[in-house]
Protein backbone atom coordinates (compact mmCIF):
# COMPACT_ATOMS: atom_id res chain seq x y z
CA UNK A 1 0.00 0.00 0.00
CA UNK A 2 1.79 3.52 -1.08
CA UNK A 3 1.36 6.01 1.65
CA UNK A 4 -0.40 9.21 1.25
CA UNK A 5 1.57 11.79 -0.09
CA UNK A 6 -0.15 15.01 -0.23
CA UNK A 7 -2.21 17.05 2.11
CA UNK A 8 -5.07 16.94 -0.03
CA UNK A 9 -5.14 13.17 -0.34
CA UNK A 10 -5.20 13.07 3.52
CA UNK A 11 -7.74 15.22 4.06
CA UNK A 12 -9.92 13.38 1.43
CA UNK A 13 -9.21 10.22 3.41
CA UNK A 14 -10.12 11.97 7.03
CA UNK A 15 -13.08 13.19 5.85
CA UNK A 16 -14.57 9.92 4.68
CA UNK A 17 -13.53 8.28 7.74
CA UNK A 18 -15.23 10.89 9.35
CA UNK A 19 -18.06 10.95 7.55
CA UNK A 20 -18.30 7.20 7.53
CA UNK A 21 -18.40 7.07 10.95
CA UNK A 22 -21.06 9.67 11.48
CA UNK A 23 -23.30 7.02 9.23
CA UNK A 24 -22.54 4.36 10.70
CA UNK A 25 -23.15 5.56 14.53
CA UNK A 26 -26.87 7.03 13.08
CA UNK A 27 -27.49 3.78 11.89
CA UNK A 28 -26.81 2.40 15.21
CA UNK A 29 -29.08 4.60 16.80
CA UNK A 30 -31.84 3.68 14.27
CA UNK A 31 -31.09 -0.05 15.00
CA UNK A 32 -31.30 0.12 18.47
CA UNK A 33 -34.69 2.53 18.29
CA UNK A 34 -36.28 -0.32 16.60
CA UNK A 35 -35.05 -2.85 19.10
CA UNK A 36 -35.88 -0.19 22.21
CA UNK A 37 -32.40 -0.03 23.91
CA UNK A 38 -32.68 3.86 24.90
CA UNK A 39 -29.26 3.98 26.70
CA UNK A 40 -27.47 2.66 23.67
CA UNK A 41 -29.75 4.99 21.36
CA UNK A 42 -28.25 8.20 23.57
CA UNK A 43 -24.57 6.65 23.17
CA UNK A 44 -24.57 6.31 19.54
CA UNK A 45 -26.42 9.72 19.06
CA UNK A 46 -23.56 11.30 20.99
CA UNK A 47 -20.66 9.95 19.05
CA UNK A 48 -22.68 11.14 15.93
CA UNK A 49 -22.57 14.56 17.60
CA UNK A 50 -18.89 14.19 18.62
CA UNK A 51 -18.24 12.79 14.78
CA UNK A 52 -20.30 15.26 12.88
CA UNK A 53 -18.16 18.04 14.73
CA UNK A 54 -15.21 16.02 13.19
CA UNK A 55 -16.56 16.46 9.57
CA UNK A 56 -16.50 19.98 10.15
CA UNK A 57 -13.20 20.36 11.45
CA UNK A 58 -12.27 18.70 8.70
CA UNK A 59 -14.19 20.78 5.91
CA UNK A 60 -12.36 23.92 7.63
CA UNK A 61 -9.04 22.34 7.29
CA UNK A 62 -9.71 21.68 3.46
CA UNK A 63 -11.55 25.76 3.22
CA UNK A 64 -10.71 25.65 -0.27
CA UNK A 65 -9.08 22.92 -1.28
CA UNK A 66 -10.16 20.62 -4.31
CA UNK A 67 -10.01 17.32 -2.54
CA UNK A 68 -9.18 14.53 -4.98
CA UNK A 69 -12.32 12.37 -5.65
CA UNK A 70 -11.68 8.60 -5.04
CA UNK A 71 -13.76 5.55 -5.20
CA UNK A 72 -14.93 3.94 -2.11
CA UNK A 73 -12.60 1.33 -2.80
CA UNK A 74 -9.93 3.73 -3.55
CA UNK A 75 -9.27 4.43 0.12
CA UNK A 76 -6.00 3.59 1.69
CA UNK A 77 -7.37 1.96 4.45
CA UNK A 78 -5.68 -0.98 5.52
CA UNK A 79 -9.20 -2.30 7.35
CA UNK A 80 -12.26 -3.61 5.41
CA UNK A 81 -13.81 -0.42 5.78
CA UNK A 82 -12.47 3.31 6.93
CA UNK A 83 -11.07 2.70 10.52
CA UNK A 84 -13.72 4.84 12.54
CA UNK A 85 -16.49 2.42 11.39
CA UNK A 86 -18.32 -0.15 13.90
CA UNK A 87 -17.10 -2.94 11.61
CA UNK A 88 -20.81 -4.46 10.53
CA UNK A 89 -21.45 -8.09 12.47
CA UNK A 90 -20.00 -7.13 15.76
CA UNK A 91 -23.20 -5.45 17.57
CA UNK A 92 -26.15 -7.27 18.79
CA UNK A 93 -29.77 -6.26 19.54
CA UNK A 94 -29.14 -7.42 23.30
CA UNK A 95 -25.83 -5.90 23.81
CA UNK A 96 -24.86 -4.08 27.07
CA UNK A 97 -23.84 -0.91 27.52
CA UNK A 98 -20.35 -1.65 27.92
CA UNK A 99 -19.84 -3.92 24.84
CA UNK A 100 -21.16 -0.84 22.81
CA UNK A 101 -18.43 1.33 24.38
CA UNK A 102 -15.83 -1.47 23.73
CA UNK A 103 -16.80 -1.00 20.07
CA UNK A 104 -16.80 2.71 20.02
CA UNK A 105 -13.37 2.71 21.41
CA UNK A 106 -12.42 0.14 19.01
CA UNK A 107 -13.09 2.59 16.54
CA UNK A 108 -11.54 5.40 17.88
CA UNK A 109 -8.47 3.56 18.46
CA UNK A 110 -8.59 2.33 14.71
CA UNK A 111 -8.90 5.91 13.40
CA UNK A 112 -5.95 7.20 15.96
CA UNK A 113 -3.66 4.07 14.71
CA UNK A 114 -4.74 5.30 11.13
CA UNK A 115 -3.61 8.96 11.35
CA UNK A 116 -0.68 8.65 13.84
CA UNK A 117 0.66 5.42 10.66
CA UNK A 118 0.23 8.82 8.59
CA UNK A 119 2.20 11.24 10.31
CA UNK A 120 5.00 8.60 11.43
CA UNK A 121 5.28 8.12 7.61
CA UNK A 122 4.71 10.95 5.57
CA UNK A 123 8.20 13.32 4.73
CA UNK A 124 5.78 15.85 3.70
CA UNK A 125 5.90 18.53 6.79
CA UNK A 126 1.84 19.68 5.98
CA UNK A 127 0.75 16.45 6.29
CA UNK A 128 2.46 15.12 8.92
CA UNK A 129 1.44 18.07 10.77
CA UNK A 130 -2.37 17.85 9.73
CA UNK A 131 -2.20 13.98 9.99
CA UNK A 132 -0.38 14.72 14.20
CA UNK A 133 -3.50 16.57 14.85
CA UNK A 134 -5.70 14.53 13.66
CA UNK A 135 -4.35 11.77 15.79
CA UNK A 136 -4.51 13.26 18.91
CA UNK A 137 -8.01 14.32 18.44
CA UNK A 138 -8.40 10.46 18.39
CA UNK A 139 -6.14 9.67 21.32
CA UNK A 140 -8.47 11.97 23.68
CA UNK A 141 -11.67 10.65 22.31
CA UNK A 142 -10.19 7.36 23.16
CA UNK A 143 -9.09 8.19 26.66
CA UNK A 144 -12.52 9.81 27.07
CA UNK A 145 -14.37 6.57 26.03
CA UNK A 146 -12.03 4.31 28.24
CA UNK A 147 -12.80 6.76 31.46
CA UNK A 148 -16.24 6.19 30.25
CA UNK A 149 -15.85 2.28 30.90
CA UNK A 150 -15.14 2.67 34.36
CA UNK A 151 -18.59 3.35 34.55
CA UNK A 152 -19.51 -0.06 33.78
CA UNK A 153 -17.03 -2.53 35.17
CA UNK A 154 -16.90 -5.86 33.12
CA UNK A 155 -17.44 -7.73 36.14
CA UNK A 156 -21.08 -6.37 36.70
CA UNK A 157 -21.28 -6.75 32.69
CA UNK A 158 -19.88 -10.60 32.00
CA UNK A 159 -23.29 -11.47 29.81
CA UNK A 160 -26.01 -9.55 27.87
CA UNK A 161 -29.65 -9.08 29.32
CA UNK A 162 -32.09 -12.19 29.64
CA UNK A 163 -33.78 -12.08 26.76
CA UNK A 164 -37.39 -11.94 27.08
CA UNK A 165 -38.23 -13.23 23.32
CA UNK A 166 -34.74 -14.79 21.99
CA UNK A 167 -34.88 -16.53 18.63
CA UNK A 168 -36.29 -19.58 18.54
CA UNK A 169 -36.47 -21.77 15.13
CA UNK A 170 -40.03 -22.51 13.96
CA UNK A 171 -41.68 -25.06 11.85
CA UNK B 1 -29.34 39.61 -6.18
CA UNK B 2 -26.78 37.98 -4.43
CA UNK B 3 -23.90 36.03 -5.78
CA UNK B 4 -25.12 33.01 -7.87
CA UNK B 5 -25.26 29.91 -5.71
CA UNK B 6 -23.37 27.11 -6.76
CA UNK B 7 -25.40 23.50 -7.75
CA UNK B 8 -24.32 20.71 -6.47
CA UNK B 9 -25.58 18.20 -8.83
CA UNK B 10 -23.63 15.51 -7.38
CA UNK B 11 -25.39 12.73 -5.38
CA UNK B 12 -24.14 11.22 -1.61
CA UNK B 13 -24.69 7.95 -0.29
CA UNK B 14 -27.28 9.19 1.72
CA UNK B 15 -29.09 10.65 -0.39
CA UNK B 16 -30.55 7.02 -1.38
CA UNK B 17 -31.48 6.22 2.39
CA UNK B 18 -34.80 6.80 3.43
CA UNK B 19 -36.47 7.83 6.49
CA UNK B 20 -37.78 4.18 7.08
CA UNK B 21 -35.34 2.43 9.92
CA UNK B 22 -33.93 -1.13 8.68
CA UNK B 23 -35.91 -3.93 10.77
CA UNK B 24 -32.91 -6.04 10.10
CA UNK B 25 -31.56 -7.52 13.31
CA UNK B 26 -27.67 -5.56 14.34
CA UNK B 27 -25.02 -7.64 13.47
CA UNK B 28 -26.92 -8.41 9.94
CA UNK B 29 -25.19 -8.73 6.78
CA UNK B 30 -27.45 -6.75 4.85
CA UNK B 31 -26.57 -3.53 6.62
CA UNK B 32 -23.29 -3.75 4.31
CA UNK B 33 -25.03 -4.97 1.25
CA UNK B 34 -27.15 -1.28 1.69
CA UNK B 35 -24.16 0.32 2.24
CA UNK B 36 -22.35 -0.99 -0.61
CA UNK B 37 -25.45 -0.10 -2.72
CA UNK B 38 -25.90 3.02 -1.74
CA UNK B 39 -22.29 3.72 -2.77
CA UNK B 40 -21.99 2.21 -5.93
CA UNK B 41 -24.89 4.58 -7.09
CA UNK B 42 -23.24 7.59 -5.62
CA UNK B 43 -19.96 6.60 -7.39
CA UNK B 44 -22.39 6.17 -10.54
CA UNK B 45 -23.77 9.24 -9.74
CA UNK B 46 -27.45 7.88 -10.74
CA UNK B 47 -30.20 9.98 -9.83
CA UNK B 48 -32.17 8.37 -7.12
CA UNK B 49 -35.66 8.60 -9.37
CA UNK B 50 -33.45 6.81 -12.23
CA UNK B 51 -33.13 3.55 -10.42
CA UNK B 52 -35.85 0.89 -8.99
CA UNK B 53 -34.82 -1.69 -6.99
CA UNK B 54 -37.36 -4.43 -7.44
CA UNK B 55 -37.47 -7.49 -4.08
CA UNK B 56 -39.48 -10.66 -3.59
CA UNK B 57 -40.31 -11.66 0.14
CA UNK B 58 -37.38 -12.07 2.65
CA UNK B 59 -34.94 -10.33 5.29
CA UNK B 60 -32.91 -9.13 1.85
CA UNK B 61 -36.57 -7.83 -0.12
CA UNK B 62 -37.03 -5.36 2.09
CA UNK B 63 -34.67 -3.55 0.43
CA UNK B 64 -36.95 -0.98 -1.72
CA UNK B 65 -38.18 0.15 1.71
CA UNK B 66 -34.86 1.71 2.91
CA UNK B 67 -34.26 3.65 0.00
CA UNK B 68 -35.40 6.96 -1.75
CA UNK B 69 -34.85 5.00 -5.03
CA UNK B 70 -38.10 3.85 -6.92
CA UNK B 71 -39.02 0.17 -5.76
CA UNK B 72 -41.35 -2.63 -6.17
CA UNK B 73 -41.46 -5.24 -2.63
CA UNK B 74 -43.39 -7.91 -4.97
CA UNK B 75 -44.52 -11.41 -4.22
CA UNK B 76 -41.72 -14.39 -3.16
CA UNK B 77 -39.86 -15.50 -5.90
CA UNK B 78 -40.82 -13.16 -8.31
CA UNK B 79 -38.84 -10.32 -8.21
CA UNK B 80 -36.85 -10.65 -11.45
CA UNK B 81 -40.16 -10.89 -13.88
CA UNK B 82 -41.08 -7.41 -12.17
CA UNK B 83 -37.64 -6.14 -12.64
CA UNK B 84 -37.66 -7.98 -16.32
CA UNK B 85 -41.28 -6.01 -16.78
CA UNK B 86 -40.05 -2.41 -15.41
CA UNK B 87 -36.59 -3.10 -17.71
CA UNK B 88 -38.75 -3.60 -20.86
CA UNK B 89 -40.92 -1.22 -20.59
CA UNK B 90 -38.59 1.74 -18.83
CA UNK B 91 -35.13 0.65 -20.62
CA UNK B 92 -33.67 3.64 -19.39
CA UNK B 93 -33.81 2.82 -15.85
CA UNK B 94 -31.37 1.53 -13.87
CA UNK B 95 -32.83 -2.05 -12.75
CA UNK B 96 -31.54 -3.16 -9.48
CA UNK B 97 -32.96 -6.73 -8.04
CA UNK B 98 -32.57 -7.46 -4.16
CA UNK B 99 -33.21 -11.39 -3.69
CA UNK B 100 -32.32 -13.66 -0.93
CA UNK B 101 -30.75 -17.24 -1.31
CA UNK B 102 -34.61 -19.16 -0.64
CA UNK B 103 -36.54 -16.19 -2.78
CA UNK B 104 -33.85 -16.42 -5.76
CA UNK B 105 -33.16 -20.27 -6.00
CA UNK B 106 -36.28 -22.24 -4.83
CA UNK B 107 -39.27 -20.15 -4.70
CA UNK B 108 -37.82 -18.23 -7.67
CA UNK B 109 -35.68 -20.79 -9.09
CA UNK B 110 -37.20 -21.19 -12.69
CA UNK B 111 -37.57 -17.45 -12.65
CA UNK B 112 -33.50 -17.44 -11.93
CA UNK B 113 -32.77 -19.59 -14.94
CA UNK B 114 -34.61 -17.81 -17.71
CA UNK B 115 -33.62 -14.28 -16.43
CA UNK B 116 -30.17 -15.51 -16.81
CA UNK B 117 -30.51 -17.05 -20.17
CA UNK B 118 -32.95 -13.99 -21.71
CA UNK B 119 -30.00 -11.48 -20.83
CA UNK B 120 -32.35 -8.34 -19.83
CA UNK B 121 -30.10 -5.65 -18.18
CA UNK B 122 -30.98 -6.10 -14.89
CA UNK B 123 -28.42 -6.56 -11.88
CA UNK B 124 -29.50 -8.85 -9.37
CA UNK B 125 -28.18 -8.89 -5.99
CA UNK B 126 -28.74 -12.69 -3.90
CA UNK B 127 -27.77 -11.57 -0.66
CA UNK B 128 -27.01 -15.38 0.66
CA UNK B 129 -27.20 -16.45 4.10
CA UNK B 130 -27.83 -20.17 3.33
CA UNK B 131 -31.02 -19.47 5.61
CA UNK B 132 -34.61 -18.68 6.17
CA UNK B 133 -34.17 -16.04 8.46
CA UNK B 134 -37.06 -14.11 8.44
CA UNK B 135 -39.57 -17.37 8.56
CA UNK B 136 -37.18 -18.08 11.77
CA UNK B 137 -34.53 -20.61 10.43
CA UNK B 138 -35.43 -23.50 8.21
CA UNK B 139 -32.33 -24.74 5.12
CA UNK B 140 -32.25 -23.11 2.13
CA UNK B 141 -31.07 -24.00 -1.08
CA UNK B 142 -27.64 -23.09 -0.17
CA UNK B 143 -27.21 -24.56 3.24
CA UNK B 144 -24.61 -27.28 3.71
CA UNK B 145 -25.71 -30.95 4.08
CA UNK B 146 -24.74 -30.79 7.60
CA UNK B 147 -26.10 -27.56 9.55
CA UNK B 148 -27.66 -28.90 12.45
CA UNK B 149 -30.48 -26.59 13.61
CA UNK B 150 -33.42 -27.42 15.98
CA UNK B 151 -35.75 -28.33 13.05
CA UNK B 152 -32.91 -29.95 11.55
CA UNK B 153 -30.75 -31.81 13.85
CA UNK B 154 -29.31 -34.09 11.55
CA UNK B 155 -28.95 -31.68 8.69
CA UNK B 156 -30.45 -31.77 5.35
CA UNK B 157 -28.27 -34.32 4.49
CA UNK B 158 -28.89 -32.72 0.81
CA UNK B 159 -26.44 -30.85 -1.25
CA UNK B 160 -26.72 -26.99 -1.71
CA UNK B 161 -26.65 -25.76 -4.81
CA UNK B 162 -24.26 -24.04 -6.60
CA UNK B 163 -25.98 -20.77 -7.47
CA UNK B 164 -23.08 -19.49 -9.74
CA UNK B 165 -22.12 -22.71 -11.78
CA UNK B 166 -26.56 -22.91 -12.04
CA UNK B 167 -25.79 -19.30 -13.30
CA UNK B 168 -23.29 -19.65 -15.96
CA UNK B 169 -24.84 -23.06 -17.32
CA UNK B 170 -28.08 -20.63 -17.56
CA UNK B 171 -26.31 -18.10 -19.90
CA UNK B 172 -25.56 -15.58 -17.45
CA UNK B 173 -23.10 -13.20 -18.67
CA UNK B 174 -21.42 -11.45 -15.78
CA UNK B 175 -21.18 -13.53 -12.67
CA UNK B 176 -19.87 -12.40 -9.35
CA UNK B 177 -19.56 -13.09 -5.61
CA UNK B 178 -18.69 -10.45 -2.49
CA UNK B 179 -18.60 -10.31 1.08
CA UNK B 180 -21.02 -8.13 3.17
CA UNK B 181 -18.15 -7.63 5.73
CA UNK B 182 -16.51 -5.40 2.76
CA UNK B 183 -18.87 -3.11 2.08
CA UNK B 184 -16.30 -1.03 -0.56
CA UNK B 185 -15.38 -4.28 -2.10
CA UNK B 186 -18.85 -5.33 -3.18
CA UNK B 187 -19.57 -1.65 -4.20
CA UNK B 188 -16.92 -2.56 -6.58
CA UNK B 189 -18.73 -5.35 -7.86
CA UNK B 190 -22.07 -3.58 -7.72
CA UNK B 191 -20.76 -0.48 -10.35
CA UNK B 192 -19.08 -3.36 -12.64
CA UNK B 193 -21.91 -5.40 -12.60
CA UNK B 194 -24.74 -2.06 -13.17
CA UNK B 195 -22.47 -0.84 -15.98
CA UNK B 196 -22.56 -4.92 -17.45
CA UNK B 197 -24.85 -4.24 -20.66
CA UNK B 198 -26.83 -7.50 -19.98
CA UNK B 199 -27.92 -9.80 -16.84
CA UNK B 200 -25.44 -9.47 -14.02
CA UNK B 201 -25.53 -11.51 -11.14
CA UNK B 202 -23.50 -10.70 -7.44
CA UNK B 203 -24.06 -13.09 -4.74
CA UNK B 204 -23.23 -11.68 -2.04
CA UNK B 205 -21.96 -13.70 1.15
CA UNK B 206 -24.50 -11.79 3.81
CA UNK B 207 -24.50 -13.50 7.07
CA UNK B 208 -27.43 -14.46 9.35
CA UNK B 209 -25.97 -13.22 12.64
CA UNK B 210 -29.60 -14.90 14.49
CA UNK B 211 -29.91 -17.99 13.39
CA UNK B 212 -26.24 -18.40 11.81
CA UNK B 213 -24.11 -17.01 13.97
CA UNK B 214 -21.46 -18.92 13.16
CA UNK B 215 -21.44 -16.69 9.94
CA UNK B 216 -19.84 -14.31 11.46
CA UNK B 217 -16.32 -16.06 10.89
CA UNK B 218 -16.58 -15.65 7.29
CA UNK B 219 -14.58 -12.49 7.80
CA UNK B 220 -11.67 -14.45 8.23
CA UNK B 221 -12.59 -17.33 6.00
CA UNK B 222 -13.57 -15.23 2.28
CA UNK B 223 -10.31 -14.68 0.29
CA UNK B 224 -10.00 -13.01 -3.56
CA UNK B 225 -10.28 -14.77 -6.06
CA UNK B 226 -7.25 -13.72 -7.14
CA UNK B 227 -7.66 -13.98 -10.80
CA UNK B 228 -8.61 -11.37 -13.56
CA UNK B 229 -12.32 -12.59 -14.98
CA UNK B 230 -12.40 -14.91 -17.55
CA UNK B 231 -14.54 -14.17 -20.67
CA UNK B 232 -14.40 -17.99 -21.49
CA UNK B 233 -17.62 -20.12 -20.27
CA UNK B 234 -15.22 -23.37 -19.92
CA UNK B 235 -12.67 -21.95 -17.96
CA UNK B 236 -15.52 -20.42 -15.58
CA UNK B 237 -16.94 -23.09 -15.50
CA UNK B 238 -13.62 -24.98 -13.89
CA UNK B 239 -13.04 -22.54 -11.45
CA UNK B 240 -16.37 -22.36 -10.40
CA UNK B 241 -16.32 -26.36 -9.56
CA UNK B 242 -13.16 -25.79 -8.32
CA UNK B 243 -14.15 -22.74 -5.75
CA UNK B 244 -14.74 -23.45 -2.38
CA UNK B 245 -17.83 -20.62 -2.02
CA UNK B 246 -16.18 -18.26 -0.10
CA UNK B 247 -14.09 -16.87 -2.69
CA UNK B 248 -15.02 -13.36 -4.32
CA UNK B 249 -14.60 -11.11 -7.41
CA UNK B 250 -15.75 -11.66 -10.55
CA UNK B 251 -15.55 -15.12 -12.11
CA UNK B 252 -16.95 -14.64 -15.38
CA UNK B 253 -17.71 -11.68 -17.60
CA UNK B 254 -18.41 -12.42 -20.92
CA UNK B 255 -19.30 -10.29 -24.06
CA UNK B 256 -23.37 -11.40 -25.40
CA UNK B 257 -25.95 -10.00 -27.11
CA UNK B 258 -28.35 -8.31 -24.53
CA UNK B 259 -31.96 -8.58 -24.69
CA UNK B 260 -33.04 -6.21 -27.41
CA UNK B 261 -35.92 -4.66 -25.89
CA UNK B 262 -33.65 -3.48 -22.89
CA UNK B 263 -31.60 -1.29 -25.00
CA UNK B 264 -33.96 0.48 -27.16
CA UNK B 265 -34.62 4.31 -26.55
CA UNK B 266 -38.09 4.85 -25.17
CA UNK B 267 -40.45 6.30 -27.89
CA UNK B 268 -44.07 7.55 -27.80
CA UNK B 269 -44.61 5.28 -30.53
CA UNK B 270 -43.38 2.26 -28.03
CA UNK B 271 -46.01 3.48 -25.24
CA UNK B 272 -48.93 4.11 -28.36
CA UNK B 273 -48.42 0.44 -28.94
CA UNK B 274 -48.58 -1.14 -25.48
CA UNK B 275 -51.25 0.73 -25.15
CA UNK B 276 -53.20 -0.96 -27.77
CA UNK B 277 -51.77 -3.64 -26.93
CA UNK B 278 -53.82 -3.40 -23.66
CA UNK B 279 -57.09 -1.63 -24.88
CA UNK B 280 -60.21 -3.74 -23.99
Amino acid sequence: MSAIATLEELLAHAHNLELEAVERYQELADQMVVHNQPDLVELFRTMVRVESLHVDKVRDLAADRELPRLAPWGYRWSTLESPESVPIGGESYGMTPRRALELVLASEERAYAFFAGVADSSSDPAVHQAATELAEEERQHAALLREWLTRYPAEADSREPLDMDEPVEQD
Amino acid sequence: MGKPQLIMTRHAAKDYKSSVKPIWCPGCGHFGVQAALFRALEHLDLPPEQVAVISGIGCSSRLPAYTECYGFHGIHGRALPLATGLKVARPELTVIVASGDGDAFSIGGNHFLHACRRNVDLTCIVMDNEVYGMTKGQPSPTTGPDWHSKLMPEGTGINPLRPLAVALASGAGFIARGFSGDPNGVAKLLVEAIQYPGFSLVQILSPCVTYRPEERHWKQQVHAIGMEPTTNPVEAGQRLFADDGLSTGVFYRAVLPGYPGTVRARSDDHLAAIEAELAL
